[in-house]
C-alpha cells in the first residue's frame, strides 16, 4: 500500500515480482541492483536457502529522487516461487501496489506458469482482490533458451487481460528495466 | 482501481514523533522505530546512525508477518509482542492498531521489564493517535491535494531518466 508522508515528504510504492520457481525473479532484482548507482539503490536483502533458492523474499529499495519535493521510492520484492512456500508468498503479496508476473518461456514450464498464475489469483482473493483490479504486467523470461513457447502462445495461455508484456533474458539484463519502468508507470497512473 | 494509500500529515506525524521520543527517554532504550506491516519506516528516534533503517523496517515487518502465521497455526489470531535476545543488543516489538509496529532496540542500560512496561503504556497513546489518523484521514488543503494528483507525470519523467 502506497505510503505518503506529508510531514517528511516521502512516497513509497511496493512492487512484487511473482511467478514460478526458478523463473528469474531474483535474477531480475540482482540485475537491477548491479546496474543502478549507489545513490539510487539501497541494500538488497535476500532471504534464501543454502541452495540459493528464495526462502522468504528478496527486497531492493530503489530511490527515484525528489519529485516536487517528495522523496519517491520503489520497494521491490520477489516472492519465493516454490509451490510449498505459499504462506510466505501471501505475506509478501499483501499491500502490493503493482505486480510483475515473471513467466518461464520454456515449453516444459507451461504447467508451472499456469499453476503460479492460478496461485496468484487465489492469494489475491484472500485479500478480496481480483487480478484485473491490480496493476500488473507480464514478463516472458529466458527468451534465449531452446524449446520455447512462442510469445503468441504465452499470451494466449497467461494473459487473458492483455496487460503489457515484455520478452526478457534476465541473466543478460534484456527487458528488465523496460518491465520495471512499465509497472512503475502503471502504478503511478493509478495513484 | 485506485491504489490504497496511507496518508500521514504534519499534525498526526508530530504527535507520533513526540510519543516515540518520549518512549525512548522513559525506557532508556538505544532506539525506537515505528514501521508499518508493509515494511515502511514511519519514524525513528535514538541511536540509529549505524542501522540500515530501510532494511530494518522491511525485516521487522517480515518477522511480524511470519510469526503471525505461526500464531494462526496454533490457534492464536496473532502475537502482539515479539522479543529477540542478543548478546549485547535486544529487540522488542509490539503490534499496534492499524497495522503499525513499535520496534525497540535496547542494551544493558535498561531491562526487558522496563521496556515492556513503557512500550505498553506508549502503545495505548499511539494506538489512539493512529486511530484518529487512519479513521478520519485528515483532509488536505485543496492545493496540496492537487499537487499530489499531478505529481504522477513528474514521477514518470524521473522513471524515464533513471531507467532509459
Amino acid at each position: 500500500m502506497a505510503l505518503i508522508n506529508y510531514a517528511t515528504r516521502e512516497i513509497n510504492f511496493k512492487i512484487v515480482y511473482y511467478g514460478p520457481g526458478l523463473g528469474g525473479k531474483t535474477t531480475n532484482l540482482r540485475w537491477i541492483y548491479g546496474e543502478l548507482d549507489q545513490n539510487t539503490k539501497g541494500k538488497m536483502i535476500t532471504l534464501a536457502t543454502e541452495m540459493d533458492r528464495t526462502l522468504f523474499f528478496d527486497f531492493l529499495p530503489v530511490d527515484l529522487g525528489r519529485v516536487r519535493g517528495f522523496q519517491t521510492r520503489l520497494r521491490l520484492y520477489t516472492v519465493p516461487g516454490q509451490v510449498f512456500y505459499n504462506a510466505t508468498r501471501r505475506i509478501i503479496l499483501r499491500g502490493a501496489d503493482g505486480l510483475i508476473f515473471v513467466a518461464d518461456s520454456q515449453r516444459e514450464r507451461r504447467e508451472d506458469n499456469l499453476d503460479s498464475l492460478r496461485n496468484l489469483k487465489d492469494n489475491l482473493a484472500t485479500f478480496d482482490l481480483r487480478l484485473p483490479d491490480v496493476p500488473y504486467v507480464m514478463q516472458y523470461n529466458k527468451r534465449d533458451l531452446p524449446n520455447l513457447m512462442t510469445v503468441a502462445e504465452m499470451e494466449e495461455l497467461l494473459n487473458p487481460n492483455r496487460v503489457p508484456y515484455f520478452e526478457s533474458v534476465a541473466t543478460k539484463g534484456i527487458g528488465i528495466f523496460e518491465t520495471l519502468k512499465e509497472i512503475a508507470k502503471t502504478v503511478i497512473r493509478k495513484f | 482501481m485506485r491504489i490504497d494509500r496511507i496518508k500521514l500529515f504534519e499534525s498526526g506525524f508530530q504527535a507520533i514523533k513526540e510519543n516515540i521520543e518520549k518512549l525512548l527517554q522513559q525506557s532508556d532504550a538505544k532506539a525506537v522505530l515505528l514501521v508499518d506491516r508493509d515494511g515502511n519506516l514511519i519514524t525513528n528516534a535514538g541511536e540509529t546512525e549505524k542501522i540500515d533503517l530501510e532494511s530494518f523496517a522491511t525485516l521487522a515487518a517480515a518477522d511480524f508477518a511470519a510469526t503471525s502465521q505461526l500464531a494462526e497455526l496454533i490457534g492464536e489470531q496473532q502475537f502482539l509482542t515479539l522479543y529477540h535476545q542478543g548478546e549485547r543488543d535486544h529487540l522488542y516489538f509490539q503490534a499496534l492498531a492499524q497495522n503499525i509496529i513499535i520496534a525497540v532496540i535496547f542494551d544493558q542500560r535498561t531491562t526487558l521489564g522496563l521496556v515492556r512496561v513503557r512500550v505498553k503504556h506508549a502503545a495505548q497513546t499511539l494506538s489512539k493517535i493512529l486511530e484518529d489518523i487512519f479513521g478520519g484521514q485528515e483532509q488536505l488543503a485543496p492545493e496540496e491535494e492537487a499537487r499530489i494528483e499531478d505529481i504522477s507525470k513528474d514521477i514518470e519523467d524521473e522513471l524515464d531518466r533513471l531507467f532509459g
